[in-house]
């Protein structure tokens, strides 16, 4: 790869831009947590202690504790890890359901482009997180569940953007070219027109962590994610609100993490569209 | 001796539909065109923007497909081929495109461009590809080691030799040429065209060169055809065209060549609606020796050689000269003799 291959110009566009670095940082930061929750935890997020209940925070426990003595900062810690995982893994197949099928409608058009553009249409209409709750309701509560909900709720946005892309690339000179060369139209597909609709799909992706995060999170304040005790930012606000008076930490630090993580991804999200969006100002 | 390529009365019409959808008649784009091209002749297609001539080239080439009528690459039904086999012949007859900012995938690298025809069409080793790869820069003007670069880095006409060297890879008798130079600058417009003409005599190619620029039609063509309004309207050897067109259309055409003085009128009003051609004549509404025949039916090519679609062609007074001192042509050729010299 050269110096001046389009990813590389993208990266560096990305490095310039402060406010996508911030967001990077902060990301790269909760990844780490996630990661080495185990190591950095100061306690076991699941042991309890009858003589530390709802203690405030302070040198001992960093966040404080919960209702069951728990540590908050460990519990955080590991909460990070469902909510990433959730994050990563829910959008992570929402792209592998959206993006194909968007292939298939957008190049194939026809009854098969209406049919599959009415679908995504239809499931666009209902709101996202109501979609993902009657989804995660039927399959019944887990994490597992709860990711897959999310992942079939957000497949539709990919759908339509990798649908609309599609059809514009595919009406270029150099998708000409490549059919006048003899591709298959597979080939066109996956060599002309997937590489040319990545960087857009790249940003929603990034865009699409942060709310499926929310979701997740959501979820699991319904109940209906990650069980208890298991730790999850959802469940421990769902918990928090009954001692939301005497007790505010409960609350405050898992809210504080979802807000941060959720804002650090659109930072990023942002910076990704100005970065490889040739169009977009620059700085 | 076999053509290369035969276009058999092909037909292809746009349906155009009112806003509820209902077929509300159609663009005539290609309303009946027959022609052939031989190996090593180049036969350019001219006409006015809108005249079907962009789409007779993608026609010919089946990336749209025809109506009706018969295309034989080689004397072979290349109308009658489908899904692989179809594919599998496309390496005979390549395109060159217009826009050279838009013909080559902006995520592939220069090497990745050339060498993909060669995926598809010849069993070569990644080696041999890459050495076939550097082997088609050079012959386009490029150095090898330019491959590894990106399309972004190239000037227009840098890029225009580059998809000429795509366009080689897979070593095609047929190359249609859509105005392949008109989007480059005049000095580029003479390298590029020089460049052509090399690869055309070195590897035999029929050419199909579709362009509105007479001058560089006149540099570079062996034959000429008319296009109006979907049909071909003349037809016959280049020098015989420009000495002496017969077709009143051909006659404003050239006449409005800058440096032609005034001496013809310009044509009066807008080409009709190819929706609705005029019946008779396509061009009897604007034609100035029109005939009360000429709307009535449908002149068709006559003639042996040089042809025209015209009743009047036979009585109509002599062509005024074209005055080749004066045109693109010319300019072109000198431009042409200069970078050679430059270059040898």
């Amino acid at each position: 790869m050269s110096q001046s291959s389009p990813a590389r110009r993208a990266l560096a566009a990305l490095l310039r831009h402060r406010l996508a670095m911030f967001g990077l940082v902060v990301v790269v930061l909760f990844v780490a947590a996630a990661l080495l929750a185990p190591w950095i935890s100061p306690a076991d997020p699941l042991a309890t202690s009858w003589a530390a209940i709802r203690r405030a925070p302070s040198a001992a426990y960093w966040f404080g504790t919960d209702e069951n003595g728990r540590d908050v900062l460990s519990r955080v810690l590991w909460g990070a890890r469902a909510s990433l995982m959730a994050g990563v893994i829910a959008v992570g197949g929402a792209l592998l359901i959206g993006v194909p099928i968007g292939l298939v409608a957008g190049l194939a058009g026809g009854w098969l482009d209406a049919l599959i553009s009415r679908v995504a249409d239809a499931m666009l209409a209902v709101p996202f997180l109501i979609l993902a709750i009657a989804l995660a309701a039927f399959l019944g509560p887990a994490l597992e569940n709860a990711m897959l909900a999310i992942a079939i709720s957000a497949s539709p946005v990919f759908v339509r953007l990798a649908r609309g892309m599609a059809l514009e690339a595919n009406t270029t000179d150099y998708a000409e070219a490549a059919r006048a060369m003899g591709n298959p139209p597979w080939r066109t597909a996956l060599v002309h027109v997937l590489p040319n609709i990545a960087p857009p799909l790249l940003v929603q992706a990034t865009l699409s962590i942060a709310e499926a995060i929310i979701a997740e999170a959501s979820l699991s304040f319904l109940g209906l994610g990650q069980q208890p005790p298991a730790p999850s930012w959802g469940s421990m606000l769902n918990s928090a609100q009954r001692f939301i008076e005497n007790a505010p930490w409960l609350a405050i630090f898992p809210g504080m993490a979802i807000f941060t993580l959720v804002l650090a991804l659109n930072l990023l999200g942002d910076g990704l569209r100005d970065a490889l969006d040739p169009r977009s100002a620059r700085r | 001796m076999t053509p290369l390529l035969e276009l058999d009365n092909v037909q292809k019409h746009f349906p155009v539909r009112d806003a509820l959808g209902r077929p509300r008649g159609a663009v005539r784009a290609v309303d009946g065109v027959s022609l052939h091209v031989m190996p090593g002749e180049v036969l350019a297609i001219v006409g006015e923007s809108g005249c079907g001539k962009s789409t007779l080239g993608r026609v010919a080439l089946r990336l749209i497909e025809p109506d009706s009528g018969h295309i034989r690459l080689e004397g072979e039904d290349f109308s009658a081929l489908s899904g692989q086999a179809l594919r599998a012949r496309r390496k005979h007859a390549q395109i060159i495109f217009q826009d050279p900012f838009g013909s080559l995938d902006p995520r592939m690298s220069v090497a990745a461009a050339i060498e993909e025809p060669l995926i598809l069409h010849t069993g070569l080793t990644r080696a041999g590809r890459a050495a076939r790869v550097a082997d088609l820069l050079t012959r386009v003007g490029l150095r090898p080691e330019m491959a590894n670069r990106w399309p972004h880095e190239f000037s227009g006409g840098q890029r225009q030799r580059i998809a000429i060297a795509r366009a080689l890879a897979s070593g095609p008798r047929l190359i249609i040429g859509d105005e392949p130079v008109s989007a480059l600058d005049v000095s580029v417009q003479a390298q590029v065209l020089n460049l052509l003409q090399d690869l055309i005599a070195e590897f035999n190619l029929g050419f199909i060169m579709i362009s509105h620029d007479l001058g560089v039609v006149r540099h570079i063509a062996d034959r000429v055809a008319v296009m109006y309004l979907g049909r071909i309207v003349e037809e016959g050897p280049a020098a015989q065209v420009f000495a002496a067109p017969r077709h009143p259309y051909t006659r404003a055409l050239l006449a409005a060549v800058p440096g032609q003085g005034n001496k013809a009128a310009a044509l009066q009003g807008d080409v009709p609606s190819p929706i609705a051609p005029p019946p008779g004549c396509r061009f009897h509404t604007r034609c100035p020796h029109a005939a009360a025949a000429c709307s009535a039916a449908m002149p068709e090519l006559a003639g042996e050689g040089h042809r025209a679609a015209c009743f009047l062609a036979d009585s109509l007074p002599a062509a005024t000269p074209f005055h080749e001192n004066t045109t693109g042509g010319e300019r072109l050729t000198r431009l042409a003799a200069r970078f050679q010299r430059e270059n040898g």
